[in-house]
């Protein structure tokens, strides 16, 4: 049985039972609090167990409803008046019922209230019901429990797990509880299971039997368990479970996370297993994580709080001002009689003046309160609904491969994607495919280029329409390189056989491959067939045969030299150094079992002294057996080896090895009847699969498959390689020392089959490795060469990561058996242990990883997403800063980023790398005064080019990002940049930047920084990323996005938005966030508008009424105003209106910008929609009130013409603002009228006496009848909307914003519009072309051309006119005097413009460039420092020269600065350099390998002389 | 195992939905059956419904503009010249000027005995061509005060027998008096206008009386629909209103207002006219139709007459005014010159505007569009 001590955490209620352990273990309490005990329900008589379980523990029933059938009323509501609007609205309809004080009906002012609240509460109930359905179905499920009556497992349904319950599962059956596992078929105790259902990650995960049961010979038999299990309180930590299992011997035994299966896991590979429950229901760890949707609040919607609030206040002003107003109409008559029509209390007195006020400050709250929109939320809420059902339905988010399609799972911050300033990506698997693939490698100080493997990559890049000519040219390729014939034709065969696979790759097939490839991550032929380097191979090939004498002639290993010893020991590292599993081809989950020996880990002393006492050698001696035809397997597996094997020779072999693995499968009990059969594997026939848990371990495994060093199987205990010679080779796995995050590397201990050694291979990123190997002395010859090697691999390295690949130093450490035993005591010490086990298992694996041996080093690319860099060409574009938040080192980093195009080779490029915080803080302090003296004219410029301009508001001045700016740094560096001291310089500098990296960060310094732009800079982030170290940061972003990529799935459970790929980003963000932003800001503008004005209208009214609260608008079109009349049109436009056209944002990506400036819903803009809205109300109040002052009009009559007028220029205003009409915004505009009408007239019709106090029977019958009613009705609106129209109409055509603009140029002609788009596009490159444009703009400026130029700059945005930098001056200059054109913004030509600027003709001007340039060509060039300021000033396109003047004694002191700055790169090119930027990347290429040597230098630089390093680290490049 | 519900719906099918056991076990152990998740392609999923999209420049909307001026001027003008030709003759009888032969009844009271008479010439200028409309105007009189709208039985009125004994409580303090209900309950019927009116042409120095009709004067539903007498056996509207009170101020009950069965009780016309509450505290009612006899002579031709005022109602304690008013009719109502000023008005301003946008239009409106999007 089992028996909770403490019950639910916060259950204050205790069981008898509870209470009883709790004073018997009176001394163990607290523990007792923090832990569950379990036992065999079996144990126990029925009726405790039911009474046990119904209270303390949770139940293995799922129930997610929120209410019953009972509890859902109050429930509901109760829920609902958390949103005070809705208290708000109930308390307004209450007070209606208070008499001295009602406005209307009081159960007509329920209505509206009731209305909303309805609409909510069915939502809500039928959300409940269909998670009562799931829940059903769910709790329906069947699993076996083993009954105590009928003494086997039977048949129960999931809601009856009880904890301490005993459940045996099948195969592919669904754990359903947290189980412990007891039992398992699998002679190992082992159990298989896939945790997708969990966090989406695909490969299986391996689960152990407890460790006492594992040793037990007969059946588990849950009659005979006796033992109590002592574990956690239910907790959400998925990758953690401690707990005791206490025997009746008084034992104890660990449990480990290995031990639980987990609720929503898949058993796999297993034929059967049984455990205990420990947790179930809600307790288990899965529902333990299932936090239910987030809510954000986006900035729209809290700065439409704002408003609302302002609305209140409002609202509080027009009742306080009307409560005056009355108080004093009231006193006014005081002294004289009362007058007849002031009515009396009931009681027959008259009320005072400040009691009337007071009640009437109530009545006209509820008169005015339809200020505050009561329907906008909702209307918000059913737009937003919409906006997230569109953006699903776009097909061009729609990933065909994967079958995956965008997900919104934060529903109501679509209009955040809209407004995004910074976006946040991480690198691996966001930017880049994640197919990680072998490149090269270095073993002992030699490269390996693998250049037709690079060939092989290249190739799946090209197009498909390529096909073709891709096979003669490969054959011609590799006839021209390859030295022997046999090798050529492996690479024509190569070649060919990639054509296959990119055949299999296309498109058509995608599909398929896809859903194949779920089953197996990491396994696209791109990533699998890597062809071998002829040397490596060679070498490998010798160092195996080598090896097989030896051992045919029990040879000593080390006879062989070192280099080759150095390969096979690579070979083998790349092998086993991994948790890699090997799968067979035709039953994807089915374990390949070859299994030569039982035997388990070592896990106690005894059993280390047992097994590795001299007397007993373990060998491969099975191995042998088979060895030929394993040899021969591998032949033909990679098919294509240097071996030479025909055609017919391996189908041979095939037939052959088929039927052993037939055989094999037969041997081990496995039918076929729980794998899943493989859907036609196609090429891959034959093959192992490999399943691996990063990308990159499957990468190794399948080169070093590729060198014939294949994995074949892989156990708890053992390893199975296959090599060429040797044969299966079983290296005994000891350890596994699983890779962590801040270790950053793994490793393995093995025994060695050959040598018997206890080897330790560690895999590693080079930064760590490279600090743990064994230092060698440079005395003797031998430590000499091990330092030669290794930097001979570190030089390597660099070469790598500045080709942009993911470097790994595999290394290996020989452990003698002392050390091994010293070791292994502490280490079993630190696994038994239960209070800080990971602590002491981390301690543990530093003792053991240290003193290696470099072996070699490997590059795996990781290869670019399609589409990312013109997404994020595009994105800068729009105006968004892209920071890259990578875990990679920061050459590799850097690489990526311009390969994607996030660093251009013609922007200065900042990198920090500081040694200290101190270092930390003076480089800061640098580049933030570089960047000041160079903006100080900037702003200046800026200033007063506002003056004469006039509408530059666009582009606010503030707006800070320096157009040629990158900025990389690195973790160790940004953890000192983040410290509270510096982070605001580190902001300063950074957002300065166009664009950011940081390398080496870990997942909390993403999300630091992240939080940091977003809480310091208040901009609104966006973070991107696939993998679970990216969580964090999109936790902390306003907008999360997860990219359901390879790397599982916690990503997109924590993200706001999943998208299949990265150029997926770009319509997000560009189309349909713009969208969603333009359509809810005028939506929520209109409301505000819209409610104000109506407002209004009755405000009006109290000045003729005394103040008495009374409404000419009768009540029932002042309750449904709102509701029905107004509503419709407004939701559609909010759904559907699209301000531009989709092609247009797409291919002017700069219209973004009008999100992120939020022009379309400003602060003022809430005060001039108020204006309108009052001037608006004014005209239609006034309109009618004149025509009808001195008539026999009756209130009612008076006021439905107001409502109709008012409702027309609702309406009307509304057309003004809607951009695209379908025919679903005419049918809701029109039915919206009709249906006021229809009302209008039914209501009026019904019934003679109803509806007291307006009572209007036939008013508007009789309305209708009347033309004076038409003509108020037309010309109102007319002057109401007269000035909106007339801005808009002035706007557009005299100063149209950005937006205007795209909607014109989307209406031309398809020809024109490509026309003028690459035009626009020309238009940044060369000054010679916008000069005309620039002439023909602004005209609203009258004639001045100069003024209208300028205009032209300030209007141009900063970010994207650093290309300018090569194209305002050098273009005119280059015509003439190529070479010196740098010299065009020497001060003397500045001077000399600022003449021209001076004398102000703008046809001098144009001259003016020319004869600068020419006038000037002679000045010879000045210092590069010099040089660089001006070029850059140039970028800033802002022509107010006569600031440069005077700002000319700071480039000065900048030249300086930069001169002190340089680095040693720029010292060594010093010519190309004073180009700056546009020449640049020509010589880049050819500075490569210097700045290779440079980086390393710089990356050992000194630390005494740490100041002067880093000066020569503020590089600009 | 059951994911949250809204991932369930939002993650729509992946592996890690609610219900995911079951989805997922499902696509597992199929596998085969590959249903795509491509959206439709859909115009309207696409949002490429076919759209027109207006783009509000001079050049496009010159035309409205125009048209609109086009259209607005002659209506106004038509509106003018109609208002312009309403004859209206109006007489403030208040009496607060000491000259006013009104001023003794100045300060007056509901109730007194004998009720204060004064009479009033005038001369009429142009003679009233078409039937005439005799008004009674009230300013600075608050009919729309929002207790004074409410206090009403619109059941009572329409002939309700239980209202009628028991009035709504909307009528308080007017509801009962001295445990009676009241008939017509409520404020506005106590504050029913009960001067009388009686017009004489002085035709040298002889008064005719000029026939005032007091029928017709309501609105046809009112009279007939929405106002009803008390229903019973007798058409004796005494019996019928038996056990009910009259108003405080009334003089008489409700059932003497007049002497015709058809004019009398709840469906007296100038009771109905005055139980329509004015929206504006300046305001007009209806009080006589003054009919053209023949076709040979005007309504009312130029010259003196003499107007005789029972006066009763006290409104000089707050400031009202009293006023009678003599008016011609169109189609369009009353005198009332500022419709058709303001469509003459907004026309020309439309019209100049369409001209201003004109050239704008002309000087601007050709322009190369792509030149101000920024780069």
């Amino acid at each position: 049985m089992s028996q909770g001590t403490a019950g639910a955490e916060g259950a204050p209620q205790v069981l008898p039972e509870g209470k009883k352990r709790q004073r018997k273990k009176r001394r163990r309490k607290k523990k007792d609090c923090k832990t569950r005990l379990v036992r065999s329900n079996l144990l126990l008589p029925e009726p405790e167990v039911e009474k046990s379980k119904r209270t303390v523990l949770a139940s293995n029933r799922l129930k997610t409803t929120k209410y019953t059938a009972l509890s859902f009323l109050p429930k509901n509501l109760f829920e609902q008046f958390h949103r005070l609007a809705n208290v708000y609205f109930v308390f307004i309809a209450l007070l209606n019922f208070v008499p001295a004080v009602n406005a209307f009906q009081p159960e007509l002012a329920l209505a509206p209230v009731l209305f909303i609240l309805a609409v909510t509460a069915i939502k809500d109930l039928w959300e409940d019901y269909s998670r009562y359905r799931s829940d059903k179905e769910i709790n329906h499920m069947e699993c076996l429990v083993y009954s105590r009556n009928e003494k086997k497992y039977i048949s129960r349904y999931w809601k009856e797990v009880k904890v301490g319950d005993f459940v045996q599962l099948r195969c592919n059956e669904i754990i359903p509880a947290d189980i412990l596992l007891l039992s398992s078929s699998d002679p190992d105790g082992l159990c298989h299971i896939e945790t997708a259902n969990l966090d989406g990650e695909t490969n299986l995960k391996q689960r152990q039997v407890v460790r006492r049961f594992l040793e037990l010979d007969s059946e588990f038999d849950p009659l005979k368990f006796t033992s109590v299990i002592e574990c956690e309180k239910p907790n959400n930590d998925l990758s953690r479970f401690r707990g005791y299992m206490i025997h009746k011997s008084g034992k104890k035994d660990g449990l480990f996370k290995e031990n639980l299966l987990l609720r929503g896991c898949t058993i796999r590979n297993t034929e059967e297993v049984a455990g205990i429950v420990i947790y179930a229901g809600h307790e288990t760890k899965a529902l333990l994580n299932n936090n239910g949707p987030r809510y954000k609040r986006s900035k729209l919607e809290r700065q439409m709080n704002a408003d609302v609030l302002w609305c209140v206040l409002i609202l509080l002003i027009m009742c306080l001002f009307s409560a005056i107003g009355h108080g004093l109409w009231v006193w006014q008559y005081a002294e004289k009689k009362k007058p007849i029509f002031d009515v009396p209390g009931p009681d027959g007195k008259y009320l005072s003046p400040v009691l009337a006020s007071v009640y009437l400050f109530l009545t006209v709250i509820i008169v005015f309160q339809v200020m505050i929109p009561i329907s906008l939320y909702v209307s918000i809420e059913i737009v937003k609904i919409c906006q997230v059902y569109f953006i699903h339905q776009d097909k061009d988010l729609y990933d065909e491969e994967t079958d995956s399609q965008l997900q919104c799972r934060a529903l109501n911050i679509t209009e955040d994607l809209g407004q995004v300033q910074f976006i946040f990506s991480d690198k691996t698997g966001t930017l880049t495919e994640n197919k990680m693939v072998f490149r090269r490698c270095t073993v002992s100080g030699i490269e390996y280029s693998h250049d037709a493997n690079a060939r092989r990559l290249a190739m799946y890049q090209e197009p498909d329409s390529e096909e073709e000519e891709a096979a003669p040219k490969g054959g011609t390729l590799s006839q021209r390189d390859s030295i022997c014939s046999h090798q050529s034709i492996k690479v024509v065969h190569r070649s060919q056989s990639t054509k296959t696979h990119r055949r299999t790759g296309s498109r058509a097939e995608a599909k398929r491959a896809s859903i194949l490839s779920k089953h197996t991550a990491f396994s696209s032929p791109m990533e699998k067939d890597i062809t071998p380097d002829p040397n490596l191979l060679e070498k490998v090939n010798e160092c195996a045969k080598h090896l097989e004498i030896m051992r045919s002639h029990e040879q000593p290993l080390s006879h062989l030299s070192p280099e080759l010893c150095d390969i096979f020991d690579f070979f083998v590292a790349l092998t086993i150094c991994n948790t890699v599993v090997v799968t067979a081809p035709n039953q994807p989950r089915q374990k390949v079992r070859d299994r030569f020996e039982l035997k388990s880990p070592v896990k106690t002393i005894e059993d280390f002294i047992r097994r590795f006492t001299p007397s007993r050698l373990t060998s491969g001696s099975n191995s042998s057996s088979s060895s030929s035809l394993a040899t021969s397997k591998s032949v033909h597996r990679f098919g294509l080896s240097v071996l030479s094997s025909t055609s017919t020779e391996s189908t041979l072999l095939k037939l052959e090895e088929k039927l052993a693995y037939s055989e094999q499968m037969n041997n081990n009990g496995y039918s076929s009847q729980q794998g899943r059969t493989a859907v036609g594997s196609g090429p891959e026939e034959g093959e192992l699969r490999y399943e691996a848990e990063s990308p990159d371990e499957a990468a190794l495994v399948y080169a070093a498959r590729a060198y014939n060093c294949a994995l074949v199987g892989r156990l708890s205990d053992q390893v199975s390689v296959e090599l060429p010679h040797l044969g299966t080779l079983n290296f005994e796995v000891l350890h596994t020392l699983g890779f962590d995050s801040i270790r950053k590397r793994m490793s393995v201990v093995v025994r060695h089959p050959l040598t018997d050694e206890i080897n330790v291979y560690t895999k590693g990123a080079d930064s760590v490795i490279m600090d743990l190997l064994l230092p060698c002395s440079s005395d003797d010859p031998q430590g000499k060469h091990q330092k030669k090697i290794q930097s001979k691999t570190q030089n390597y390295l660099n070469l790598y990561a500045v080709d942009g690949l993911r470097t790994l130093c595999i290394a290996k450490r020989v452990l003698s058996k002392e050390e091994y035993a010293c070791w292994l005591k502490s280490h079993l010490e630190a696994e038994s242990s239960i209070e800080n086990r990971e602590e002491l298992l981390f301690q543990s694996a530093l003792r053991v990883e240290k003193n290696l041996h470099l072996l070699g080093a490997t590059g795996i690319e990781d290869r670019l997403q399609d589409g990312v860099p013109e997404t994020i060409a595009n994105l800068r574009k729009a105006g968004l800063q892209i920071w890259v938040l990578t875990g990679d080192k920061q050459e590799t980093a850097v690489n990526i980023a311009y390969a994607c195009k996030l660093l251009d080779h013609d922007e200065e490029i900042i990198t920090l790398n500081a040694e200290s915080p101190e270092t930390c803080a003076i480089l800061l302090e640098q580049c933030l005064q570089c960047i000041e003296s160079k903006f100080s004219n900037n702003t200046i410029d800026e200033a007063t080019g506002n003056m004469p301009v006039g509408f530059t508001p666009l582009y606010p001045p503030s707006s800070p990002v320096l157009s040629s700016l990158g900025l990389v740094i690195d973790g160790r560096t940004l953890a000192y940049a983040l410290e509270p001291t510096l982070e605001d310089k580190f902001l300063a500098l950074a957002k300065r930047c166009r664009s950011v990296l940081c390398c080496r960060s870990t997942p909390l310094q993403k999300s630091m920084v992240v939080k940091l732009v977003r809480d310091k800079l208040k901009a609104m982030t966006l973070a991107i990323g696939d993998g679970a170290n990216d969580v964090s940061m999109i936790q902390v972003a306003d907008v999360g996005v997860g990219i359901s990529g390879q790397e599982g799935m916690q990503a997109v459970m924590a993200s706001d938005f999943a998208v299949p790929r990265f150029r997926h980003l770009e319509k997000l963000l560009l189309v349909h966030g713009h969208w969603c932003y333009s359509r809810l800001a005028n939506m929520v503008l209109y409301f505000f508008y819209k409610n104000a004005m109506f407002v209004a209208l009755l405000f009006w009214y109290q000045f003729y009424c005394g103040f008495s609260g009374s409404s000419m608008v009768d009540q029932w079109y002042l309750i449904f105003f709102n509701l029905l009349f107004s509503s419709l049109p407004q939701l559609i436009t909010g759904v559907l209106d699209k301000d531009v056209p989709a092609d247009m944002l797409i291919a002017v990506p700069q219209l973004y910008k009008s999100g992120q400036n939020m022009e379309e819903y400003q602060p003022h803009m809430f005060w001039i929609n108020m204006i309108d809205a009052m001037y608006q109300s004014l005209v239609c109040f006034f309109i009618p009130y004149f025509t009808y002052y001195d008539s026999e009009v009756d209130i009612f009559s008076w006021g439905t013409p107001i409502t109709t007028v008012a409702l027309f220029t609702i309406i009307l205003h509304l057309a003004i603002e809607t951009k695209t009409w379908t025919f679903l915004h005419w049918s809701s505009c029109i039915f919206s009228i009709l249906l006021f009408f229809f009302v209008a007239l039914v209501y009026n019709a019904s019934c003679p006496i109803c509806h007291p106090p307006s009572n209007p029977y036939w008013t508007m019958e009789r309305l209708m009848g009347d033309p004076m009613f038409y003509f108020t009705c037309i010309i109102s609106p007319i002057i109401a909307l007269l000035p909106r129209f007339l801005y808009r109409t002035l706007q557009g055509t005299l100063f149209p914003t950005q937006l205007q603009l795209g909607r014109q140029l989307s209406k031309l002609s398809p020809e024109i519009r490509t026309q003028l788009l690459t035009k626009l596009n020309v238009k940044r490159k060369t000054i010679l072309q916008t000069q005309p444009f620039a002439d023909s703009f602004s005209p609203n400026l009258g004639s001045n051309a100069s003024d209208c130029y300028t205009a032209y700059n300030q209007n141009s945005p900063l970010p994207a006119s650093h290309q300018k930098n090569e194209s305002l001056f050098p273009e005119p200059a280059r015509a003439e005097h190529t070479t010196d054109w740098t010299v065009a913004a020497s001060p003397q030509g500045a001077l000399f413009y600022g003449d021209k600027h001076s004398s102000a003709s703008s046809l001098g001007r144009s001259v003016g460039f020319h004869e600068v340039t020419h006038s000037t060509s002679e000045v010879e060039s000045l210092s590069v420092g010099a040089a660089f300021p001006w070029n850059s000033a140039v970028d800033q396109s802002d022509f107010s020269l006569l600031k440069w003047i005077t700002s000319t004694p700071l480039f000065s002191r900048f030249g300086a600065v930069l001169q002190v700055s340089s680095s040693s790169l720029q010292n060594e090119s010093q010519d190309s350099m004073s180009v700056l930027g546009s020449s640049l990347h020509v010589d880049f290429k050819g500075l490569k390998e210097q700045s290779a040597n440079n980086f390393q230098d710089k990356m050992k630089g000194i630390p005494a002389d740490n100041c002067k390093s880093d000066n020569s680290e503020t590089t600009f490049l | 195992m059951a994911v949250n519900y809204s991932a369930k719906e939002e993650v729509d099918g992946h592996p890690s939905g609610g219900g995911g056991g079951v989805a997922g076990g499902g696509a597992v152990g199929g596998g085969g059956a590959v249903k795509t998740r491509k959206p439709d392609n859909t115009a309207f999923k696409q949002q490429r419904l076919p759209a027109w999209q207006p783009i509000l420049t001079a050049g496009t909307v010159l035309p409205a503009f125009f048209v609109i001026g086009l259209i607005f001027i002659p209506i106004g003008i038509g509106i003018f010249v109609t208002s312009n030709n309403i004859r209206e003759y109006e007489i403030d009888y208040t009496g607060t000027e000491p000259s006013s032969p009104c001023n003794k009844c100045l300060n007056v009271s509901w109730d007194s005995t004998p009720p204060c008479t004064c009479t009033i010439d005038f001369t009429l200028e142009h003679s009233f061509e078409s039937n005439v409309f005799m008004y009674y105007g009230l300013s600075n009189f608050y009919q729309n005060h929002r207790r004074y709208v409410k206090s009403r039985d619109d059941s009572q009125l329409n002939g309700d027998n239980s209202s009628l004994l028991n009035p709504s409580k909307e009528c308080e303090p007017y509801r009962t008096n001295e445990d009676k209900p009241i008939a017509p309950c409520g404020a506005i019927a106590n504050s029913m206008f009960n001067d009388t009116l009686e017009l004489y042409r002085i035709d040298n120095d002889t008064r005719i009386p000029i026939t005032l009709i007091k029928k017709g004067i309501a609105w046809w539903t009112d009279k007939n629909v929405k106002f009803r007498n008390p229903s019973g056996d007798t058409n004796n509207l005494t019996a019928l209103f038996q056990g009910t009170t009259k108003p405080v101020n009334w003089p008489k009950p409700v059932y003497m207002l007049d002497s015709e069965p058809d004019n009398n009780g709840f469906i007296n016309e100038d009771f109905i006219v005055w139980m329509r509450t004015a929206a504006l505290p300046t305001f007009r009612k209806l009080y006589r139709l003054i009919e053209r006899k023949n076709n040979l002579q005007p309504t009312l031709q130029a010259g003196k007459y003499s107007l005789d005022i029972t006066y009763n109602y006290p409104v000089h304690s707050f400031d009202g005014r009293k006023r009678m008013i003599l008016s011609t009719i169109s189609w369009m109502g009353g005198k009332n010159p500022f419709l058709g000023i303001a469509y003459i008005t907004v026309g020309s301003i439309c019209f100049f505007l369409g001209v201003v946008l004109l050239i704008i239009h002309h000087k601007y409106g050709n322009r190369n569009t792509s030149a101000d999007i920024p780069n």
